[in-house]
């Protein structure tokens, strides 16, 4: 292993397997992770021991048999233990451009919270957002009462490297009773010159009757080669309700381990949405826990993937009380080489009566070197119960192709209209207006393969050469 | 406009069409009559170019072009209109997107600019109450859900947005009640013009009460077996076609 240390005192380490990585965290526990609350410390080192226990997954388990990850595992990546230190004009890089999409910007910048004012505010309704690590400093009772309680995932040794290693990620905290409110856009932007590991923690507690609307954007800067591993838990409480979206538009070097624990107390409401425009290999694994009664999730999929891409949609639903729905709708369209998987796993509990759960799973295949492997999967213990799975993988329709062009529209144009409508469906159910707009037009874009995604990103695709080109004021020199 | 010289067709080696012949032109109303699986869908399927047919012999020529050199969405271009007898369904896909997309190509085409969001509208709303069309339907998507009836005036209203030179019906009045028979055939009769050409295919005479044509053919066995005026639908209506068989 090789440990240079840098200038700015950062240690950047070249690691590529899991004995590297557990000699990491025994050389460098004492002083990363010196400041930590004697419970999180104590969740690291067990989290590090089950890491130690079941390593990365293989191929051998059930949930990860169709996306083997060895090859990228198989490359040097570097750790950095402590923010690097690059002057960044984070509003020159994050400029929205949704219209008229207000929303409270916050963004992880290679791993670390970035600010430009502080690293946690409180708005007037007493909303607190901001820097995990800050918010472990300051509100350390709040955070440990939720950190690690709804991440409950058996045999995941991502999970539990995140708990181990993850210092600083995104906090929110909505009080309850907290309704109108601007949407939250979490910024996971990766810029930088080696091939970074990053391992990122979000904690969002929505309390009782609170309305969260938050958009998680994951954006790469460059074409090199990165590894995130991003653990998020939301806990959403009694009639609470949260709108909650995924972006993914990465370079195709990229692997984003996304694993994502919803914990929804009774009327609660979620809608969440995954919506993956281009990444290398990207694997979202979604976990909802139904643990009130009247609780409603609905989880919604779009994948648009093609050159080597691969996209791994997990979702596991767990009826864990009575009168609870799920509902599920996954699409994707996959050009070339690409490949996808969907497994999606519905549990209804032996009481868990009442219970509607529905799954969907369609895919358009537009080559024959392009495969699906997908999975829908009901375990039902319940006798009361309302529950459906399908899935499909076609191609677009000969019949509906021949009808479009016999009206004089191009083959090219009849298979835009052809795949843009199989999206719409997905794109139909977001409820923000102008982020709706937003996706409608990047599919569009990435249909037309006008999205060249490595330069671009999902906030500002039209202009970014415009955004780094700096202008010296001769006048003021 | 349309000349038709020995035609034989065959879908997976099995011959359907065995030496057609027919000459089409401007202003002229032509019935193609006949039992079923005597070639009548096959042939306005590969007069508008769907794939899956071999044709072997002889040629089919649009206005002075060899009609195979053309692809599907060319020969539309030119002017050619096949009304479906099984309209598709295409979830997703709005009316009015989809209209507004072929009236925007055929524009391109012509070399003329693209209709404006509103210009287009007006010109749906026009188009539309001529076959009595709901307004509703043009933010549907097309033909999903639509009745049976509804499906074939779709069929005439997109024909009457295109103004083609050469409309293929084919059996547009399978399962319409007369009602819905009449609207349609009086649709087709509105937009009938010196300039271009109707081929109406059938199985039944009834229709042609409605649209009068000026030659009807009986399609038998892969051959138009016998041509003649109107008067040739009323007495296959009166005779089947049994004695075009012993004939």
């Amino acid at each position: 292993m090789l440990i240079r240390v840098k200038k700015q005192e950062s240690r950047i380490m070249e690691i590529s397997l899991q004995n590297k990585i557990l000699k990491l965290f025994t050389e460098n526990k004492e002083k990363i992770f010196r400041n930590d609350p004697l419970e999180i410390m104590k969740l690291r080192k067990k989290a590090i021991s089950e890491f130690e226990r079941i390593g990365f997954p293989t191929t051998t388990i059930e949930t990860w048999r169709d996306t083997d990850i060895k090859k990228v595992l198989s490359q040097d990546f570097s750790f950095y233990f402590e923010p690097i230190k690059e002057k960044i004009d984070i509003d020159k890089i994050f400029q929205c451009e949704v219209p008229a999409f207000d929303t409270n910007i916050i963004s992880l910048y290679n791993g670390w919270y970035t600010y430009k004012d502080s690293p946690l505010f409180t708005l007037p309704n007493g909303t607190i957002i901001g820097s995990f690590a800050r918010a472990l400093k300051e509100f350390p009772d709040l955070v440990i009462r939720h950190y690690n309680k709804y991440a409950k995932a058996k045999t995941d040794g991502f999970k539990a490297l995140n708990t181990a290693f993850a210092q600083d990620g995104i906090f929110i905290y909505v009080p309850d009773n907290v309704e109108a409110y601007k949407t939250i856009q979490m910024v996971n932007i990766l810029n930088k010159e080696d091939n970074l590991f990053v391992q990122n923690r979000n904690l969002v507690i929505v309390g009782k009757n609170s309305k969260l609307s938050l958009v998680h954007c994951d954006d790469s800067h460059n074409h090199r080669s990165s590894f995130t591993n991003t653990v998020t838990e939301i806990f959403i409480n009694e009639g609470a309700s949260v709108d909650h979206y995924k972006l993914q538009n990465l370079n195709n070097n990229t692997t984003l381990i996304n694993s994502t624990f919803f914990h929804q107390e009774a009327n609660s409401n979620l809608s969440s949405f995954a919506i993956t425009l281009n990444g290398g290999l990207v694997r979202n694994d979604a976990h909802i826990k139904l643990n009130g009664k009247g609780g409603n999730a609905d989880i919604y999929g779009l994948y648009l993937v093609d050159r080597e891409q691969h996209i791994d949609n997990q979702v596991h639903i767990d009826h864990a009380e009575p009168n609870c729905t799920s509902n599920e709708l996954f699409k994707g369209i996959l050009d070339d080489h690409a490949s996808a998987v969907f497994n999606g796993h519905v549990l209804v509990r032996k009481d868990s009566q009442q219970t509607n759960a529905y799954q969907t799973n369609r895919n358009i295949l537009l080559t024959d070197k392009a495969t699906v492997n997908t999975k829908p999967f009901l375990e039902i213990y319940a006798d009361d119960v309302k529950c459906s799975h399908g899935a499909t993988v076609g191609q677009l329709d000969d019949d509906a192709l021949f009808y479009i062009k016999s009206r004089g529209i191009s083959e090219h144009n009849a298979k835009l209209l052809l795949m843009y409508a199989f999206a719409a469906e997905v794109i139909n159910k977001i409820s923000i207006q102008p982020l709706k707009d937003r996706i409608d037009d990047l599919v569009k874009k990435r249909l037309r393969g006008e999205l060249a995604i490595c330069d671009q990103c999902v906030l500002h695709c039209k202009d970014q050469e415009k955004n780094i080109n700096f202008e010296i004021d001769m006048s003021k020199v | 406009m349309l000349t038709i010289n020995n035609l034989h067709i065959s879908i997976n080696g099995k011959e359907i069409i065995k030496g057609l012949s027919l000459e089409v032109n401007a202003g002229e109303v032509h019935a193609i009559m006949g039992p079923n699986g005597t070639g009548k869908s096959t042939l306005a399927n590969v007069i508008a170019g769907k794939q899956g047919y071999d044709v072997t012999e002889g040629e089919i020529t649009y206005m002075g072009k060899d009609i195979f050199e053309l692809s599907t969405e060319e020969r539309a271009l030119e002017g050619i209109f096949l009304g479906f007898q099984y309209p598709v369904e295409i979830p997703g896909v709005s009316m009015t997107n989809f209209m507004r997309t072929a009236i925007n190509e055929h524009r391109k085409y012509k070399g003329l600019d693209p209709l404006s969001a509103a210009d287009f509208l007006k010109l749906m709303d026009e188009k539309r109450k001529l076959v009595e069309i709901q307004d509703k339907l043009k933010n549907r998507s097309v033909n999903e859900g639509f009745s049976g009836g509804e499906k074939k005036r779709n069929e005439i209203f997109q024909m009457a947005l295109l103004e083609p030179k050469l409309a293929i019906l084919d059996e547009t009045d399978s399962g319409l009640d007369i009602d819905a028979l009449k609207i349609v055939a009086n649709g087709v009769n509105k937009l009938k013009t010196k300039d271009n050409a109707t081929i109406v295919i059938t199985h039944y005479q009834r229709l042609l009460d409605y649209i009068i044509p000026d030659f009807v053919h009986v399609l038998y066995d892969g051959k138009i077996v016998k041509s003649g005026g109107k008067e040739l639908a009323l007495e296959l209506e009166e005779k089947g076609y049994e004695w075009l068989k012993k004939s």
